[in-house]
């Protein structure tokens, strides 16, 4: 499988990868965005003197938050455009969607803009951490100290708390909306099944959890933060009294999970630099990356699932192509 | 995490001081010196500083508890996020400054350093600096808790505006903060006038770099209270090599010693400082001081020791900020050198008696 790797330098720490369509779009911590379309590469500056920390996807377009307060949107063409100017203000969570909506964090509050570009904000109790759409709807999850605001920016007074006491750092909300799972400060997860507010605690991780990812059909969650990527079973009630999954079991901490578009195959990278594929259905593993020291700190797999980009801190980038 | 990122840890200087006492004017003239060193400053209100060549990041001083059973473990959440930011931002900048608000209590922000262990594998907490007001400080130790806190968490203080006062106020007001913290390294300013060698990279929680446990009483005497022309002169103690300058501190501690430094008695906050002459058993020291920092953890602000444990050729050495505590064997004791037990602890309302009883007990 490493022969089908192809590595090079991106330059600086990748905040995160994703794709649009055939150019896989890498958002660097010295505020470029690097282009690769079938390993031809090019660099447009995206936050010049600044960095590109926290990313989402818009669509055919990356969206990167600065420390210059911007968010900028950079096209597969390498087209760069300015969407939000915060004035210096930092941008401490991102997120977007396919229609183009996409919604950012400057401290506490926390502001939406829709696909027809209607804006709305509102303040949350403490500084937004992380931020989700909900799947149907034009709802916001926003992750905070002591729980989770959920948030209709369309509708005038339209949140709604979930309490749970400390800090809530990365969110994301289940393909069928049922459910809300956070990361913690304290190295858990908390969830909330939306039907009925009932809590759910997924204890044991010995790091903090920073990347989350469903699987295709919404039936598992996986998630970083042990020495195995730990994957939740969601179907039929939750992950209510089962036990996880651990796949691709190494000694390092998983940094980051990816499931592929189609099938029950897990992409996971590690705090060591290596990076593995793991089918779930019979635990198979395929090394995609050995390690080398510094952690991964991007991985996504293409709309096909046929391509996986990854990213390190260290500024060491490749990608996959599946046969 | 790997140990190529934690070889080279960001160093993190948390500035402190009571509103007023003159962490601007310091910021300003870490920022506009020459010194070759690029830094990044997390700073609590925007607009007071104006450097371009800097990362300047405004921050909201949330914090948060931490719920792990620890009820003083409390952590800055808007810290842990901004580090975790500029860590992708490295190569930009050498080090990180942290200014807290005049009424912060710097316990949070230096917990941080050490519960956090994203910020701590990537960071290392160099030294808490205090600026504190000549004029003012004295009146501000009675009403203002901050303003103990802050000195009592002290490595550096940064005693200010010493122009404003006559040479006996300045002499009460010192006495005032060693009656507090008799440990931090002092400097009489004005305008913040110190060297900053003096302020930055001090390695002060480095259990390596915890060289003695001398009161600093001794170390101050090279200035000269009544002139105020010598305000910004060099240290002689401060030069990092430690040991050697230890006579001539007692020295000028001894010529000095017609001058009488006041001595005063804070009726909540103080310093205990207590020396075994000798070896300490180790199955005794260890559960009894875990015990003592998780039991009066709230009160103990700053907590350091350097023991001698029987038959171990290197030196103990730990240092703790309330709960938190952290030693390590360090270098072997140097054969003219005496294998004293000593260990100081700063807080509010500490039963002496008893934390001396304890430690006493561990004696080999």
């Amino acid at each position: 499988m490493l022969d089908k790797v192809a590595g090079f330098e991106a330059g600086a720490h990748v905040t995160g990868v994703r794709w649009l369509d055939g150019t896989a779009a890498f958002a660097l911590g010295d505020g470029g965005v690097l282009l690769d379309r079938a390993g031809e590469r090019r660099r447009v500056e995206a936050h010049p003197d600044a960095g590109a920390l926290v990313v989402a996807q818009a669509g055919k377009r990356l969206l990167t938050g600065g420390d210059d307060g911007r968010i900028a949107a950079t096209a597969a063409d390498g087209t760069v455009e300015t969407l939000v100017d915060e004035k210096g203000r930092w941008i401490t969570a991102l997120t977007a969607r396919d229609d183009g909506a996409f919604a950012w964090a400057t401290g506490k509050r926390v502001s939406a803009r829709d696909a027809k570009g209607r804006e709305a904000a509102t303040e949350v109790p403490a500084t937004a951490q992380g931020l989700a759409f909900a799947p149907k709807g034009f709802r916001l999850a926003i992750a905070h100290y002591n729980g989770v605001t959920l948030w209709f920016p369309a509708v005038e007074n339209g949140t709604e708390q979930l309490m749970w006491k400390g800090s809530h750092l990365d969110i994301t909300v289940s393909p069928d909306g049922h459910y809300v799972v956070t990361s913690m400060q304290e190295n858990t997860l908390h969830g909330w099944r939306l039907a009925d507010g009932k809590d759910m605690r997924m204890a044991g991780y010995p790091a903090k959890t920073r990347s989350l990812s469903w699987s295709h059909d919404g039936e598992w969650l996986a998630t970083s933060g042990a020495e195995a990527a730990i994957v939740w079973p969601f179907a039929k009630g939750g992950p209510m009294g089962k036990p996880p999954r651990e796949c691709g079991v190494r000694p390092a901490v998983v940094t980051q999970v990816a499931f592929h578009p189609t099938a029950l195959v897990l992409a996971a990278g590690y705090a060591d630099g290596a990076a593995m594929i793991i089918r779930l259905t019979d635990a198979a593993e395929l090394m995609v990356r050995t390690a080398d020291e510094a952690p991964v700190t991007a991985l996504a797999w293409d709309r096909k699932g046929t391509r996986l980009a990854f990213g390190t801190e260290d500024g060491e980038a490749g990608i996959l192509t599946l046969p | 995490m790997s140990d190529k990122i934690s070889s080279d840890k960001i160093p993190v200087t948390v500035l402190t001081g009571y509103l007023g006492a003159g962490k601007t004017t310091l910021l300003n003239r870490i920022l506009s010196e020459e010194h070759g060193r690029k830094y990044a400053v997390i700073v609590n209100e925007f607009g007071e500083i104006g450097i371009d060549n800097d990362l300047v990041v405004g921050a909201d001083e949330e914090v948060f508890e931490m719920n792990n059973g620890c009820i003083c473990c409390t952590v800055r959440g808007d810290l842990i996020r901004i580090i975790e930011g500029l860590v992708k931002r490295r190569g930009k900048f050498d080090a990180i400054i942290v200014e807290t608000t005049g009424l912060a209590d710097p316990a949070p922000v230096a917990q941080t350093f050490f519960v956090d262990q994203d910020v701590a594998a990537r960071t290392k907490l160099d030294a808490v600096v205090t600026v504190a007001d000549a004029k003012w400080l004295s009146e501000r130790l009675k009403d203002a808790p901050e303003a103990k806190n802050q000195i009592a968490f002290a490595d550096v203080i940064l005693l200010n505006k010493t122009d404003l006062v006559t040479p006996e106020e300045l002499e009460e007001v010192v006495g005032r903060i060693r009656a507090i913290n008799p440990y931090a390294r002092l400097h009489k300013t004005q305008r913040a006038a110190v060297p900053l060698a003096e302020v930055l990279e001090r390695n002060a929680f480095d259990l390596d770099r915890i060289l003695t446990l001398e009161p600093a009483f001794l170390e101050e005497d090279d200035h000269d209270g009544h002139d105020h022309h010598h305000h910004d002169h060099e240290h002689g103690e401060n030069c990092g090599c430690g040991h050697d300058h230890h006579h001539e501190h007692e020295h000028a501690h001894g010529h000095h010693h017609h001058g009488g430094l006041k001595h005063y008695h804070d009726e909540h906050m103080q310093s205990v400082s207590i020396v075994i002459p000798g070896d300490v058993n180790p199955d005794r020291f260890l559960p009894w001081v875990n015990d003592l920092v998780q039991r009066d953890g709230p009160n103990i602000l700053r907590s350091k020791g350097i023991l001698s444990f029987r038959g171990e050729p290197r030196r103990f050495v730990f240092q703790g900020v309330h709960m938190i505590i952290e030693g390590d064997l360090q270098r072997e004791w140097k054969p003219d050198e005496k294998r004293d037990s000593r260990i100081v602890f700063i807080g509010r309302d500490l039963d002496e008696k008893a934390i001396r009883e304890g430690f006493l007990a561990c004696a080999a």
